[in-house]
């Protein structure tokens, strides 16, 4: 058991009790969580600095407004709605169509429809809370359905692939690309059976992915390879992840972007607690990336500059 | 930076911690275990007397110096007198006081007292004592007797047994028959040693006291000689001359004047009485550290009421669920719902037992579970949702309680005391978690409660740490402490070794 800390320790690799305490408790103070907790202002933060996010519909704020949501998606045929203060993809519907005889019945991502008051339903649960991360009343976004980029298709099981970006005091660390699968009902979310891969930081091609803690070559549903993939845009998200790093304060963070067809990369949240298994992923500990960019950190540094160091310094 | 203050503040808080624990413990003999019950004797003397026609002045030695034992308390029963102790030559001597009274008289004066071998012999060493001056033809009888011992012995303690050797001699000399012609009882034997011990320039004094023993309706006084060989004073048996003391021997007051005496009155009797009793350890720190003025004890909880006692033995545990908690969910990384749920389900398992509590609780988990999924069909928005959990969860609670009376188990009318609301937000935040993550996260969470729950139920019901706790409540700041430590441990949990095995290669 000891030897096993000792090796994990060797290659790295940072635990829950150590991420909480050296890292988010030190770098990220309380009072800038509401920036990436909350991502209706996550969104306006990212719109005031010029980075690209999905487009806002509507916000529904309290249970009488959700009357309006009808009128909100009156001219869409396709939307996500989502809890402003929901954590690890929890509350999240991705609406991809309606049903050819009923307008007021939606289809789900999965291709199961939906009616609208069970929307309604849904969006009541959101505002009253059941998602929020404290408890209390919460928002429900409704935005743009991501397009996803072709260069996923083959690796992703119905849902948004994204990429996740660790941010450790503006400088990208790590990153990995999340690929839906059947058992995690179309979720990019690990804890719920989706696959993660590791990205070279340095050409932005995908490595073996991981599925409930074990590497894995090919994706569970399609049987496509998960490695080798080209990330496109790959330096935009990296200069983007960044810049996030400015907009939010926070010293260590996640960035979660998805990759849309005719927008390019574009910022879905953000988040200041950003889960371990990215390690698993990329089969390596944030630690000695993360020592290596204390060693070269430079206050002054434009998001760009960062990103490029990255590029060099963690590249395979 | 931040590292260093929280190992400087447990240091402090531990340090505080055991050095009140160690003070209590030691210096006022509070018990570590629990149920430690001391014998504790309570010695009565009751002063009889016929009274006279004017003003009463009794007067009694009462215990001073004690070695071996340490007084709990002292009172009088003495009805219309005035009371008060002064020190005399001899020691403490009780004092009554009366104008006038009629007939016969009993005055009773009350003394607790329990077993210390730390209460030492704290008197001070006494100068030599004067030589007697005696007349003849008794100064020779002594002058050769003393001559004669002195030859035959080489230090205070061989003499004094020479001596008594000599006195006890079944055909004494002439010189020792001399001298104990004039001597009354016991007492007036030991008196004439210490005569012979002080023309020989060795401090001695009688000693007398009772060998405790058991209940005693009648006890006797018992007179023994002191002695002081320069350094610390040496008990014999006047009656063979060996060096030891009767075993339990209370020693009651000192020297030759008599134990009682009353002016004002006649025909004056003192009779002892010996009561032994069993008195919990605690209770006797309690009032031994209230004597001393021992402030800590103003703090302590014996000092509550018997109620709020109950309420705080069960109250002080938390902290040793809480630190449970810590353990499992900080270093082995056990998932569970809620950050207390387990231990205040831990503390309902305290009323229904662990089998029953488990039995219980998983039974109404499971019944809510399913209840709070058919409101899933009704589309209910949040608050009333839960409400309406809370209430099913009453209800079911109701329900097991009848079902279980008529079926005769009574344990099950205990499930009345579960949180009913940790309960129902513990039915929501599963339900949620089920529809969520999937069943297999939301029972593993589940379980994890339970489990945590049954550690922190099995750790809180520990009699010893309960015992340990209530006493010494200071060792919640040890508790603290390591919370603290816990607080900045930075090491893997338990389960992130399994789960980043991958990691640390083959």
């Amino acid at each position: 058991m000891l030897g096993t800390a000792r090796k994990l320790r060797k290659v790295g690799v940072l635990g829950l009790n150590e991420r909480n305490s050296d890292y988010i408790m030190r770098l990220n103070p309380r009072r800038l969580y509401p920036r990436v907790d909350d991502k209706a202002l996550t969104k306006e933060l990212a719109i005031a600095a010029g980075m690209a996010v999905p487009d806002l519909y509507g916000i529904i704020t309290n249970q009488g407004e959700v009357r309006r949501f009808p009128a909100i998606v009156a001219e869409r045929n396709s939307f996500v709605v989502k809890p402003a203060q929901g954590s690890g993809g929890d509350g999240i519907l991705v609406i991809t169509g309606r049903s050819e005889r009923k307008r007021d019945a939606f289809r789900l991502s999965s291709g199961v429809l939906i009616a609208l008051d069970e929307i309604s339903y849904h969006l009541s649960n959101i505002v009253s809370g059941q998602y929020s991360l404290s408890g209390g009343r919460d928002k429900a976004l409704i935005e743009y359905c991501v397009q996803f980029d072709p260069v996923f298709t083959r690796v992703s099981y119905q849902g948004v692939p994204d990429i996740r970006v660790v941010v450790y005091r503006g400088y990208p660390a790590m990153a990995m690309v999340r690929l839906p699968t059947r058992a995690s009902d179309g979720k990019a979310n690990l804890h719920q059976g989706a696959v993660g891969a590791g990205i070279d930081m340095g050409s932005g091609v995908t490595m073996n992915g991981v599925l409930n803690n074990e590497i894995v070559d090919e994706h569970p549903d399609t049987g496509a390879l998960v490695a080798g993939l080209e990330i496109p845009h790959w330096n935009f998200i990296l200069e983007s992840s960044a810049k996030a790093y400015e907009v939010t304060g926070l010293g260590y963070l996640g960035v979660d972007m998805v990759i849309d067809r005719d927008r390019g990369p574009l910022i879905l949240e953000m988040n200041a607690r950003p889960g371990l298994n990215i390690q698993i992923a990329n089969g390596t500990g944030l630690r000695h990336r993360i020592a290596r960019i204390e060693e070269l950190f430079d206050p002054t540094a434009l998001a760009a500059q960062r990103a490029a160091v990255a590029r060099a310094e963690f590249a395979a | 930076m931040t590292q260093r203050y929280v190992y400087v503040l447990a240091a402090l808080l531990t340090a505080i911690g055991l050095s009140a624990f160690s003070y209590k413990w030691q210096v006022l003999g509070f018990p570590v275990v629990a149920n430690q019950e001391k014998p504790v004797w309570t010695i009565e003397s009751a002063i009889r007397f016929d009274s006279g026609p004017g003003t009463i002045k009794a007067q009694l030695h009462v215990p001073t110096l004690t070695p071996g034992f340490r007084m709990l308390n002292e009172n009088s029963v003495s009805r219309g007198y005035g009371f008060s102790i002064n020190y005399g030559s001899g020691g403490r001597e009780a004092q009554w006081t009366i104008r006038r009274a009629d007939g016969e008289q009993t005055i009773y004066y009350r003394i607790s007292v329990y077993e210390d071998d730390n209460v030492d012999e704290e008197d001070t060493v006494p100068p030599f004592p004067p030589r007697p001056v005696i007349d003849e033809p008794l100064a020779t009888a002594v002058d050769v007797l003393v001559s004669d011992v002195r030859d035959r012995s080489a230090d205070t303690a061989s003499f004094t047994t020479e001596l008594l050797r000599r006195l006890n001699d079944p055909s004494p000399d002439p010189n020792v028959e001399l001298l104990l012609s004039g001597a009354e009882g016991e007492a007036g034997f030991v008196q004439i040693a210490t005569t012979l011990l002080a023309a020989a320039r060795i401090p001695a004094r009688v000693v007398h006291g009772l060998p405790l023993a058991g209940r005693q309706r009648s006890a006797q006084l018992v007179s023994w000689l002191e002695v002081h060989d320069g350094d610390r004073w040496l008990y014999f048996n006047p009656a063979t001359g060996e060096q030891n003391l009767p075993p339990r021997f209370f020693v009651w007051w000192r020297g030759s004047e008599p134990l009682a005496t009353v002016e004002g009155g006649s025909n004056v009797r003192v009779d002892f009485a010996v009561q032994e009793n069993h008195v919990d350890a605690a209770a006797i720190a309690e009032t031994q550290a209230a004597r001393q003025d021992a402030s800590v004890v103003d703090f302590s909880l014996y000092s509550l009421p018997i109620q709020t006692q109950a309420v705080y033995s069960v109250l002080l545990m938390i902290p040793i669920g809480a630190l449970i908690m810590v353990v499992m969910r900080n270093m082995i990384g056990i998932d569970a719902f809620g950050t207390f749920m387990p231990v205040l389900i831990a503390l309902a398992f305290r009323e229904t037992r662990l089998l029953w509590g488990v039995i219980l609780f998983t039974l109404l988990v499971a019944l809510g579970l399913s209840i709070r999924f058919l409101l899933e069909r009704l589309r209910l928005l949040l608050v009333p949702r839960l409400s309406a959990v809370l209430i099913v969860v009453v209800m079911l609670m109701l329900v097991i309680s009848l079902m279980s009376h008529r079926l005769g188990l009574e344990t099950g009318l205990s499930v009345a005391l579960f949180p009913m609301v940790i309960i129902a937000m513990t039915i929501e935040r599963m339900s949620v978690v089920w529809e969520e993550r999937g069943p297999t996260d939301a029972i593993r969470a589940g379980l994890g409660s339970l489990v945590i729950a049954v550690l922190a139920y099995v750790s809180m019901g520990l009699a010893w740490l309960e015992h340990l706790i209530f006493t010494f409540p200071e060792l919640l700041l040890v508790v603290l402490a390591v919370v603290l430590l816990a607080g900045r441990y930075t090491g893997y949990r338990l389960t992130e070794l399994k789960r980043f095995k991958a990691l640390g290669g083959p």
